[in-house]
């Protein structure tokens, strides 16, 4: 992780390059968050892998209800040659949950971004097969986020129901 | 190996058989057309697919041109259902994701939360989980090699590589009390110090292991038949591997030796002195040597830590995360009122995010745990080495036959639990 020092400096370069993309910095517990803007986020990440950050290890929804803007999507970066890590966190409203798809540059994100998606309902533009991927295709809501009720699933009970029928709530 | 290597002479009907040119023969009407293209929907019950898993493979003829998997079928919300669970809670239902690698799994989350919490866990208790975790990376590794020959027709192997699986679960059974899912990782350290008499078992074990390794060597690297299958066959190269975020042994067998135990030492593997197996070209064969080396350097790594393992707790000594000892909650009333807030409500953790990763069997297990001040965590996520690894699947088997997909889907060892979540 880069310390303190380190993480400004780096933020710093950032936001020289690409103006107003960076939101801000956050240090904890020895890990190095940079918040960044959702419009710059391909852009940020594309500087960051110059930097020697050149494997994006995950890309994780995280739900911050019920502060907004609420939604979060969170890409955790490790450079494997000094042996050090970053994450890269931005923030979206859930009225227009909208950011570009970074799997053009990070194949490895494919997944994780669907999972996403499927989870929060964070569209990512760009994104080669934006799907639902462990949900069913025609299931309704993002399970993931912290107002969806745990529970709240509708059982059919089929107990009762007479043999041959097809079962239809 | 070199006597493989060497010409072999073909018997005559092999001779007349690839003699035969079949590209001559002309179909029932005329020559047959070969860009005829057939989507084949394998699973999400198929037994080599080692769980529920749904691949749309399109064929021409015998080849698979692409590939599709569709997951979720064992999707059971686990995620979810850690949000709403004590952080003490949450460890069963972490452990029960990737159910080969309960104790990665259990670690990944206990680190998550003891950076939160700021806590150091005493030697004891890192040594112990060093001991465990390494155990259960050999059980993994077992099931996969028993399953996997089965895959490509070594069907004994099952059999012998059980038995060695089953000598440690009864370990874990003897030190913790579960021979899966055991819960032993707490957060702060390990639940209760190991047995008398354990650490002898665990030897006695490590003695008879390496050979074990020597012998299932013995019987499946002269065997035609599995080295037919695996040489040479879906090779991926390393920069296609690591940009799609490949990690453990797979990405190793393709020549990069990254390991977090090397590279990012968490609980004392820095005091262990093991080496990484690396592959050389990225084939079914490397994948499958690679794993087999892993498992002798697991035990090298135990042995250590038996011999090193310093005296002293097994959990912090801070008793708002610890459970206070048995003995104080017929005597203290601090201890009972402690104890009964740990166990109804669980204990506080600052607010704050955090990504621990550690090396497991399949590669990295990155837990991100995020903590808003309460006794529950406000989001848990796992990241799958075997849910970012299946994106490779559909690389590695394009252009070859449907048979090396199921022998190259033996080899990438995934866990549909961990997948799913």
């Amino acid at each position: 992780m880069p310390d303190a020092t380190g993480l400004e400096l780096l933020a710093g370069e950032l936001s020289d390059a690409e103006p107003e993309s960076v939101l801000g910095t956050l240090h904890f517990r020895g890990q190095a968050t940079i918040l960044a803007d959702p419009r710059h986020i391909r852009a940020i990440l594309q500087r960051l892998r110059e930097q020697g950050y050149q494997h994006l290890m995950s890309v994780h929804g995280v739900d911050y209800f019920p502060e907004e803007p609420r939604l979060g999507v969170v890409y955790e970066l490790l450079d494997r040659v000094r042996r050090d890590r970053l994450r890269v966190k931005l923030r979206l409203h859930t009225s227009a949950p909208h950011v570009a798809s970074v799997t053009p540059d990070w194949p490895t994100a494919n997944h994780q971004e669907r999972e996403v998606y499927d989870m929060f309902g964070v569209e990512f533009d760009g994104h080669p097969d934006l799907r639902r991927i462990l949900m069913p295709e025609d299931y309704e809501g993002h399970p993931q986020r912290r107002d969806f009720p745990i529970g709240g699933e509708p059982v059919l009970f089929t107990k009762d129901a007479p043999i041959g029928s097809d079962y239809t709530p | 190996m070199s006597q493989l290597d060497a010409p072999r002479t073909q018997s005559a009907y092999r001779q007349q058989e690839e003699s035969i040119e079949l590209s001559h023969l002309p179909g029932p009407e005329g020559d047959a057309p070969d860009q005829e293209l057939l989507t084949l929907n394998m699973g999400p019950h198929h037994p080599a697919t080692h769980g529920v898993l749904r691949l749309l493979v399109t064929l021409e003829g015998e080849v698979v041109r692409d590939l599709k998997p569709i997951i979720g079928y064992v999707h059971t919300g686990i995620e979810k259902t850690a949000e709403d669970k004590p952080y003490w809670k949450v460890i069963p239902v972490v452990e029960r994701m990737d159910y080969l690698a309960y104790f990665t799994n259990a670690m990944a989350f206990c680190g998550a939360t003891e950076t939160l919490l700021d806590i150091e866990v005493p030697k004891r208790a890192q040594y112990l989980r060093v001991i465990h975790m390494e155990l259960n990376r050999i059980v993994s590794h077992l099931v996969w090699l028993g399953t996997s020959a089965l895959d490509v027709g070594a069907m004994s192997m099952l059999w012998y590589s059980f038995r060695e699986k089953e000598t440690i679960l009864d370990l874990f059974e003897y030190s913790t009390g579960q021979r899966m899912h055991t819960r032993y990782f707490q957060v702060g350290g390990v639940i209760e110090d190991i047995p008398a008499g354990w650490t002898d078992k665990v030897l006695e074990f490590c003695k008879i292991m390496p050979g074990r390794v020597d012998q299932y060597g013995a019987l499946l690297n002269k065997n035609e038949i599995l080295l037919q299958r695996l040489r040479n066959v879906c090779a991926l190269d390393e920069q296609t591997l690591v940009e799609l975020g490949v990690t453990g042994p797979l990405l190793r067998a393709a020549g990069n030796p990254w390991d977090l135990r090397k590279a990012m030492p968490y609980s004392s593997y820095e005091d262990f002195d093991f080496q990484v197996p690396i592959g050389v070209n990225g084939d079914n064969y490397d994948r499958f040597a690679v794993r087999m080396q892993e498992m002798k350097e697991s035990v090298k790594i135990i042995e250590q830590a038996v011999a090193m393992l310093p005296e002293g707790p097994t959990m912090v000594d801070d008793r708002k995360i610890a459970l206070p000892p048995r003995h104080e909650l017929a005597t203290s009333m601090e201890a009972l009122i402690h104890h009964f807030k740990l166990v109804t409500e669980g204990f506080r953790v600052p607010p704050g995010e955090v990504y621990f990763p550690v090396e497991g069997p399949r590669g990295e297990y990155g837990c991100f745990v995020r903590s808003d001040g309460s006794s529950k965590p406000a989001r848990v996520h796992m990241r799958d080495p075997s849910f970012v690894n299946l994106q490779a699947t559909a690389a590695m088997v394009k252009d070859s036959y449907i048979a090396d997909l199921i022998a190259t889907l033996a080899m990438m060892d995934p866990v549909l639990g961990g997948i799913d979540r």
